[in-house]
Order: structure tokens, then C-alpha cells, then sequence
């Protein structure tokens, strides 16, 4: 198993060993060690690879993940997996700001909380956060979903397109044009797969109320000009 | 005794003209602002508003056509392992697929490709017609990430973060509703026919010390291959530049005031910015402070149109220049050919900037397929290499008749202003004068 000690090896050292991986590779499964808050970890991977990192990290891990699973023992900083492709993307503590940004598929799981911003332009990725979101989150979404176990902050979905958001417990505010949606049969499949997806247990999808776009910003008109 | 007025010819404001009274009219009527394409179209301090010297008994012109007058230029050799080679330093700028068609985004790329020079995508993301028709091509990495993803980062040969345009600092993009075909929308992810304003932050970092690492994120997933520019809007080009090269910049872009714009509301176009000639000298200042003059590479735009303007931006410092209006002029933006039906919308040939409407005469502004039609890429892009060689010799003939064999040893010393403006923007004297407006001791 490729094992890169981050207090000895740099950083390049490590992203293009990740880049480098050729198709039918043997070796699928990199630990890296001592990331100590090291910014752009295992960024841009495009293979199907596992890595595990052992500790916490900067600024945008996994950043545009396709394919990879990678997996972070302790928190991360802003930005974890912004503009992910594919792939799974699993981060055990908390997570910063912008986690998930214009993500355009895959799945991102935050088992703690994530701050600001999560899911900012979210782009058709899949998040489910099992603690809190902070304030602006899924500002601008276009496509995907948001899963929040927790609860959230300030102006959840402020100009949302598409993407779709679900929270268990309480929504501090609603950003401008985003409101409460029925919960129909389509979307308790959706969600369920994706709790499961998530290794979610013990919790029902009836317990959690769905948001999405009121679509009245959709083309400019002057009367709406008080919510801009 | 009644009072007895004489009558006088009439006579209008200069502060309330024809524009600005039809203007009220309009938002009156309307209860929107006027949104256009374009650059500013109030009269600025600009290239014209400067002169060269020529040689003189103290300096050796170059013979027209025998002595070789170099235009080649390197862009990104501070950090990249692959850094462009040009021919011309004469740039295409980024203009989105959305706001152009298909096929002028095709021209372009050819035009560039003929003339050995690079092109840029825009918001919107990179098409296959524009990669393949483009030998050099630089991918813009803009605040909607509309389209982004890292292939086509991996793709590219040149990475270009927009932190602003000339045309509207501080804005976010606009594509009406009307522009938004299938293919366009799928490209951006979301629906068709709604109106898209695109943010004017980028998502995931906010100031210089968080862009240092995103540049550095983006080095790591392309390999620290390609270039990363830095685009800015004309506003504060000293600190701009500065903190461009400090979070780790291989090229500063700095687009002025007259730069052009798909679509932005006019209020903004006209009233936010300053002049490019305003924004040259203070962002030089910035490299040479720096020690990263020509280690860094600067370029510029905003209202360039012909080889003086080429020779006068690079005489002030700059190490190449990008054009987007006049590039759109050379595959047939505004041709009068279509006069009778830009009339039928309300215009005339040369005034039409209702780009976002997407009902482009000239096929380039549009995303309706007939309309798109009309535009020959190849003939298109023939013809914007005409005109790149146009500007590329009228430089050089410039720069000969100022004794350099290279357009990068303009000086500004070749240059003199013709009015106290340009004089104190430029940083060059007054003609007739040695007063530079501003610097003391001189
Ligand atoms: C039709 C059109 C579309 C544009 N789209 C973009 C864009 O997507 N991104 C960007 O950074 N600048 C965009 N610009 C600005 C140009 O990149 C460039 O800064 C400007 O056109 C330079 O000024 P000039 O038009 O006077 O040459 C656009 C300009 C035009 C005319």
C-alpha cells in the first residue's frame, strides 16, 4: 500500500503519485500520514483509489475528485471537495466553509458539522452533513442534494435553482426565493437512498422537511426588485 | 409695461442631452435598466491621446523592411513548466459560449491559431469546437464555475482567474433567458430559458491569502504544466497587480474601462472602472516595485483597435494586449452589410449592443441556430488574422521608426501626451513640455 508521511515526503510527491496511477494499477488503497493541516491533499485524482488520511487538512482535500474514495480522520478545512466530480468523499470530523462547492456529482459525507456555505453553487453533488450547517448554505445550488441531519443556519438556499434540500431539525432562516416543499413519495425515495448511501441508521425520512426554489427569480421582473 | 420676451433659437442642455433625457424616458416607461453589450461609450482619455516621438538626431530608426523588428512574447515563465509561446502579442479575450455562437467562438479560435496566438473561453465553459480549432487556448476559471470541471482544466494550456472585467468591476455575469438554448444550458446545469446571472464571487475563497491556495490547488491538479493568469478589472491596478503576483500569479491581466462586456447593465458600464490608460503605469509600478517586471507578465486590454494601440500599451510596459470587441468587428460584428436589419431592430450598423437579446444579424452574439448560421468560421477566421497581422505590422512599423527591433523596446520615453489627462494618466509629458501632470521635480 503507497504510504506518503506528509511530515517527510512534499506534498507534489504525493498528487502525482495520485495522478500518475494508470488504469488496471494494483495499487489502490494510499494512507497518508501526517497531513497537519496541509492545504490541496489529494486533489484531482481520476482514479478509482482509496485514500485514507490520517489526521486533519487545509484547504480544498479531495478538491475535483472523479472516481477516488477519500477518507479523512479528523476535520477539514474550507472548501473539502469543491467541484467534485464522482466519487465519495468522507470527512469524520467537521468541515469549513465552502465544503462541497459547485460540486458537479458524487457524494460528500460530513459525520460532524460543516460551517458556511456548504454546498455553495452545488452543481448535482450529493452532501449529507450528519451534524449543523451554517449560514448561506447551498446559496445559488443549480442541481444535487443536500442532507442535513443537524440543523440549519441563516438564509438557508438564497437564490436556489434546482438542487434539492432536506433538514431534520430546524431552519434558523430561508434565503430569498427558497421555501418549504411537500415531501412526496418521489422525494422520501430519494432521500433514503441517499442516507443509506451514507451509512445513515435510526433515522426515518419523515422526520425531515424539504426545501427548494420558488422559481420566482427565475427571469427578472421589477416587482420582485425587493427581494434581490 | 408687460414684460416682452424676444424669442431665441432653442437651445438643449448639455447636461440634460438627447441620451440622457431618452434614458429617463426609457426607465420610465420600462421600470428596468437599460442592460447592453459592449464597452463605455462616453469619450475617455485613451490611446489616441498619445503620440510617439519617432527617431530624431539622437535616435537610430530601423529600415521598414529589411531590419527585423521582433514581436514574439512569452507568457507564464515565472511558475509553469509549460509556459505559451506567441507570436504576436496580441491576445484573444475570453468571451463565453452562451454570449457568442458556436461558429464564433470556432472563428476565433481559427483566426488566433492562423496568427500564432492564443484564445480564452469565458463563463460558460470550454466547447470541443473551440478546443480543437484553437492550438493555444486559455480556460477562464470564473466565480459561476458554470461548465468547470478538470478535464477540460487539464486540457487547456493556459489557466485564467477572473476576478474581474473592465466593463463592470465588481459584477457578475448576465445571460438572459433568450440566450439559453439546450446546449447551453446543459453546459451550465440549469434550466433552459431562465435568466442567469453568474456570481461576482468566486465561491470558495475570498482575499489574497485564500487565493494563494487556490492558485496552489490548481498547480497541483494540472501538475504546476500550465500558467495561471490573474484577471482584474480596472480599479485599483497597483494593489491589484501586487497582490496578483503575491498569491502567486505567472500573468496579470488588466482590463480597463472600455473593455467590452456580452451583457451588464449600462449604469455600471459607464460609471465603474477606470480608463485603460489610467491602469497601465500604476500596475507596471506594481511589477517593477516587485522586482517582477517581465518576470511576470502583463497584459492588457480594454478598447485596443489598432497597431498604434498595440505599440503605446506595450511602450507603457505591458508585455502583450488582448482584444475582445475588435476581434468581434473583424469576423463581422456591426458589419453595415446588415443595415436594413439592424434598422428593423431600432438600430443602426455600429451602434447595435443588444447583444443578450441573441437576435445578432451577424450571427456572432446569438444562440439561434439560423442566425448562427450565417457566420462562415473559416472565412471568419481568415479574416481575423487579416486583421491581427494588420495591427502586428502597423506595430512594428511604429516601433522601427523608434529605432527598436523588438515591440518590447517601447519605451516610454517614445511617447508624448497631447493633453494634460492622458499626460498625467500615462505618465509621459505633456507634448512640447517636459511636465509629467503629478510628478514633481520634473
Ligand atoms: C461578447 C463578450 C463576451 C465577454 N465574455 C467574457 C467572459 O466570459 N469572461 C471575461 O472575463 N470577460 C469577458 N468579456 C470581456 C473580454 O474578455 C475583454 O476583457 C474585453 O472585451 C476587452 O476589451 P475590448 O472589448 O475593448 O477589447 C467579454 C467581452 C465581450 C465583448
Amino acid at each position: 500500500m503507497p504510504y506518503f508521511d506528509l511530515s517527510e515526503t512534499p506534498l507534489r510527491e504525493l498528487n502525482r503519485a495520485l495522478h500518475a496511477i494508470a488504469p488496471g494499477a494494483n495499487d489502490r488503497e494510499f494512507e497518508v500520514a501526517n497531513p497537519r493541516g496541509s492545504h490541496a491533499v489529494a486533489v484531482g485524482c481520476q482514479a478509482p483509489v482509496a485514500v485514507t488520511i490520517k489526521g486533519s487538512v487545509g484547504y480544498y482535500c479531495a478538491g475535483m475528485n472523479s472516481a477516488a474514495t477519500i477518507t479523512v480522520h479528523g476535520s477539514a478545512g474550507p472548501g473539502v471537495a469543491e467541484n467534485m466530480m464522482s466519487g465519495t468523499v468522507i470527512v469524520e470530523g467537521d468541515a469549513s466553509q465552502y465544503a462541497g462547492a459547485t460540486g458537479r456529482g458524487g457524494l460528500l459525507v460530513i459525520k460532524g458539522n460543516a460551517a458556511s456555505r456548504c454546498g455553495i453553487s452545488m452543481k448535482g453533488i450529493d452532501i449529507v452533513v450528519h451534524g449543523d450547517i451554517g449560514h448561506m448554505s447551498a446559496f445559488m445550488g443549480q442541481s444535487g442534494h443536500l442532507v442535513v441531519l443537524g440543523n440549519a443556519g441563516d438564509a438557508l438556499g438564497d437564490s436556489l435553482y434546482e438542487a434539492k434540500l432536506f433538514v431534520r431539525g430546524t431552519v434558523k432562516s430561508l434565503g430569498a426565493d427558497c421555501v418549504e416543499k411537500e415531501m412526496r413519495p418521489e422525494h422520501h425515495a430519494v432521500l433514503a437512498a441517499l442516507l443509506e448511501k451514507a451509512g445513515v441508521t435510526g433515522v426515518e425520512t419523515t422526520e425531515f422537511k424539504r426545501y427548494g426554489s420558488a422559481r420566482k427569480l427565475y427571469n427578472f421582473n421589477i416587482d420582485n426588485a425587493d427581494a434581490y | 409695461m408687460t414684460y416682452h420676451n424676444p424669442p431665441t433659437p432653442p437651445r438643449k442642455s448639455a447636461t440634460f442631452d438627447d441620451a440622457s433625457l431618452a434614458e429617463i424616458r426609457r426607465a420610465a416607461a420600462t421600470g428596468i435598466y437599460d442592460i447592453r453589450g459592449g464597452g463605455t461609450k462616453k469619450k475617455l482619455p485613451h490611446f489616441d491621446d498619445l503620440s510617439f516621438l519617432g527617431a530624431s538626431m539622437s535616435r537610430y530608426p530601423l529600415e521598414g523592411y529589411r531590419e527585423r523588428c521582433d514581436t514574439s512574447v512569452t507568457l507564464g515563465t515565472r511558475f509553469a513548466a509549460k509556459p505559451l509561446h506567441l507570436k504576436i502579442p496580441i491576445t484573444i479575450a475570453g468571451m463565453s459560449f452562451g454570449a457568442l455562437s458556436g461558429p464564433a467562438k470556432e472563428a476565433l479560435g481559427r483566426g488566433a491559431t492562423l496568427s500564432g496566438t492564443s484564445t480564452t473561453t469565458g463563463d460558460g465553459g470550454m466547447t470541443d469546437e473551440e478546443r480543437g480549432h484553437s492550438d493555444l487556448l486559455v480556460y477562464q476559471y470564473l466565480p459561476s464555475r458554470y461548465g468547470m470541471n478538470p478535464a477540460d482544466l487539464r486540457r487547456a494550456d493556459a489557466i485564467e482567474i477572473v476576478i474581474g472585467q473592465g466593463a463592470k468591476p465588481g459584477g457578475g455575469g448576465m445571460l438572459l433567458g433568450q440566450k439559453i438554448s439546450d446546449r447551453v444550458a446543459e453546459m451550465r446545469t440549469l434550466p433552459k430559458g431562465i435568466d442567469q446571472r453568474s456570481a461576482c464571487r468566486h465561491p470558495d475563497w475570498t482575499g489574497p491569502d485564500d487565493l494563494e491556495i487556490k492558485i496552489l490547488e490548481l498547480r497541483e491538479i494540472t501538475d504546476w504544466e500550465k500558467p495561471i493568469y490573474i484577471k482584474v478589472g480596472g480599479s485599483r491596478p497597483y494593489y491589484d497587480t501586487a497582490l496578483a503576483v503575491k498569491a502567486g500569479a505567472d500573468v496579470v491581466v488588466v482590463d480597463g474601462m472600455q473593455g467590452g462586456t456580452a451583457a451588464t447593465q449600462d449604469v455600471f458600464i459607464e460609471n465603474v472602472g477606470q480608463p485603460t490608460l489610467a491602469c497601465i503605469r500604476p500596475a507596471v509600478k506594481a511589477l517593477q516595485d516587485l522586482g517582477m517586471h517581465r518576470k511576470v507578465q502583463l497584459v492588457v486590454s480594454g478598447g485596443i483597435r489598432n497597431g498604434a494601440d498595440v505599440a503605446k500599451a506595450l511602450a507603457l510596459g505591458a508585455d502583450a494586449v488582448s482584444i475582445g470587441t475588435a476581434a468581434l468587428v473583424a469576423i463581422g460584428d456591426n458589419d453595415p452589410k446588415w443595415e436594413r436589419e439592424y434598422n428593423a431592430l431600432g438600430t443602426t450598423a455600429g451602434a447595435y449592443d443588444d447583444w443578450h437579446e441573441g437576435k445578432d444579424p451577424a450571427g456572432i452574439t446569438t444562440q439561434d441556430p439560423e442566425l448562427a448560421a450565417r457566420l462562415d468560421p473559416v472565412a471568419a477566421g481568415r479574416r481575423l488574422a487579416n486583421y491581427l497581422k494588420v495591427m502586428t505590422l502597423e506595430a512594428q512599423t511604429i516601433a522601427r521608426a523608434c529605432g527598436h527591433n523588438h515591440l518590447h523596446n517601447l519605451e516610454p520615453e517614445d511617447l508624448c501626451a497631447l493633453t494634460i489627462e492622458a499626460a498625467a494618466m500615462a505618465q509621459v509629458p505633456l507634448a512640447g513640455t517636459d511636465w509629467i501632470p503629478g510628478k514633481t521635480g520634473l
